[in-house]
Formats: structure tokens, C-alpha cells, sequence
């Protein structure tokens, strides 16, 4: 049976690639696609702290649901700014988005 | 489920996840990209089913392959001719970031190793639903107020940024 390190380095691993992602990506959709896996390995640990640690009020899935419904709302408004860089810019290349730098 | 099929699971979940992953950090075509997502997303979910949270797999499965995947392909769809082959899609940062990433793992891996849990023995009593949707309720009213306000607000602002003037 798998036991509670294993998951955890599921986790860590997942979340490495998820870095990996964010910091290698030049599209922005690329981007916030690393970002939800970071939200997964996150989620995983919880569950797995919930099923090992504390099985009997197992906060830690109560914690993933609002991390699930955070998720979301990053979605829709990271999406959202998305469109309209690539209304300005006529591309969603982050490194050719530098309006906020001087 | 008896231990050696679990254990199975547990690994053939684990390479699926770890696979998917990595190619949707990796894959030039952001579209295929977005598809390994959806394979991440359904591994992850049996995961979950593994640690017999099965009210946490049903939302994943829910929101995440079946409302922000189809998000996130709109947008590709909308960002057009950005998703073809021809166009670089990783940046200069590869080198440092495969080092930056790989210290982070060995370091969080060796803190893993060392650290001595408590792992409580016991299992899960019953259905996890049921202690989920009694904790919401009570427990964790206020939060869960305040979370559906932060999604509403989020909405409103994402409609909001992305009209047309």
C-alpha cells in the first residue's frame, strides 16, 4: 500500500514540472496551464494529509474545495486579461508584454 | 482493494500523472498541450479515488476537466494562429530553470525522507461526502461564504476586463 511519502513525492515532483512550466514558457496560456498543475501537486498533498494524518475530520479535503473554487476564479480572470493583452498586442508572448517595466 | 492493487494503481496513476505533466510543459503545440492537461486532470482525480476522497474527485472531474480545460481551450482558440508548431514556445530559461528545478526537487525530496509523520492509523469512517458537506456548513460557514463572494466578484471582473468598449 502507498504510504503518505509516496503522495508526497508524487506532489513534489508534479510541482517541480509545474515550475519547470512557468518559468520555461513563452505563451501565456502555457503559463497559467503550469500554474493549474502547481494547483493539482497542491491539492494532492492536502488529500493525503487528510487521508493519513487526520482521517477523522478530514479538513485537508474541505481546504481542496476552496482551493478548486480559487482555481477557477484564477482561470477566468487570467484568461480574461489573456484576451485582451492579445487585443493590444496581437500576440500573448509574455516577454513581449513590458508596458508595465521602465 | 488489496494492498499489491493498490500499489499498482498507485504507480500506473503516478506515470500517467508525471507523463501528462511533463509533456504540457514541454509540447510545442499548445492545443496538445492543453488535451495532456485533461489526461493530468483525470489521473489526478484517481488519485484522489486512491485516498478515498471521492466527493474531491468528482469536483476535480467537474471543474477542472469539464469547466477550466474548456476555458483554456477557448482561449487558445481565440488567441489564433498562436497555437501552430512553427512558433517557439520556451524561452531562454531552460538551462537554469531544469537546475532551479532540480535543486528544489532534491532538496524537498530529502526533507520528505527525514521528516517523521504522525500518521494516524485509522481510516476513513464512512462517506468523506457526508463530513465534507457538515464541515462546510458548520465549521467552515464563514469561509465558505467569503469563497463564494471571491469567485462572484472574480466572474464579474473577468466579463468586465474582457468586454469589447
Amino acid at each position: 500500500m502507498p504510504s503518505l511519502y509516496h503522495y508526497l513525492s508524487l506532489s513534489a515532483l508534479l510541482f517541480c514540472i509545474g515550475i519547470f512550466g512557468a518559468l520555461t514558457r513563452r505563451n501565456a496560456i502555457g503559463i497559467l496551464m503550469a500554474i493549474e498543475l502547481l494547483f493539482n501537486a497542491v491539492n494532492i498533498n492536502f488529500v493525503a494529509f487528510a487521508r493519513f494524518i487526520d482521517p477523522q475530520a478530514i479538513v485537508g479535503q474541505v481546504f481542496t474545495i476552496f482551493v478548486i473554487t480559487i482555481a477557477a476564479a484564477e482561470a477566468a480572470v487570467g484568461l480574461a486579461i489573456i484576451i485582451l493583452i492579445y487585443r493590444q498586442h496581437k500576440g500573448v508572448d509574455v516577454d513581449k508584454v513590458n508596458i508595465m517595466k521602465w | 482493494m488489496e494492498n499489491g492493487t493498490q500499489t499498482a494503481v498507485f504507480y500506473i496513476l503516478s506515470g500517467l500523472i508525471v507523463g501528462s505533466a511533463f509533456m504540457v510543459v514541454s509540447l510545442k503545440n499548445i492545443f496538445h498541450s492543453a488535451l495532456f492537461l485533461v489526461l493530468c486532470f483525470f489521473s489526478v482525480a484517481g488519485i484522489y479515488i486512491l485516498l478515498s476522497a471521492e466527493f474531491v474527485a468528482a469536483v476535480q472531474v467537474l471543474i477542472y476537466v469539464g469547466a477550466i480545460t474548456v476555458l483554456l481551450i477557448f482561449a487558445i482558440m481565440l488567441t489564433a494562429q498562436l497555437y501552430s508548431p512553427s512558433i517557439r514556445q520556451s524561452n531562454e530559461q531552460v538551462i537554469p530553470g531544469i537546475i532551479i528545478v532540480g535543486t528544489l526537487l532534491i532538496v524537498t525530496l530529502s526533507v520528505l525522507r527525514r521528516t517523521s509523520w504522525r500518521i494516524s492509523t485509522q481510516g476513513i469512517e464512512g462517506q468523506s461526502t457526508v463530513s465534507i458537506g457538515k464541515s462546510l456548513l458548520t465549521t467552515y460557514v464563514l469561509p465558505f461564504e467569503v469563497v463564494s463572494l471571491v469567485l462572484i466578484a472574480a466572474l464579474i471582473g473577468a466579463i468586465i476586463i474582457a468586454r469589447r468598449e
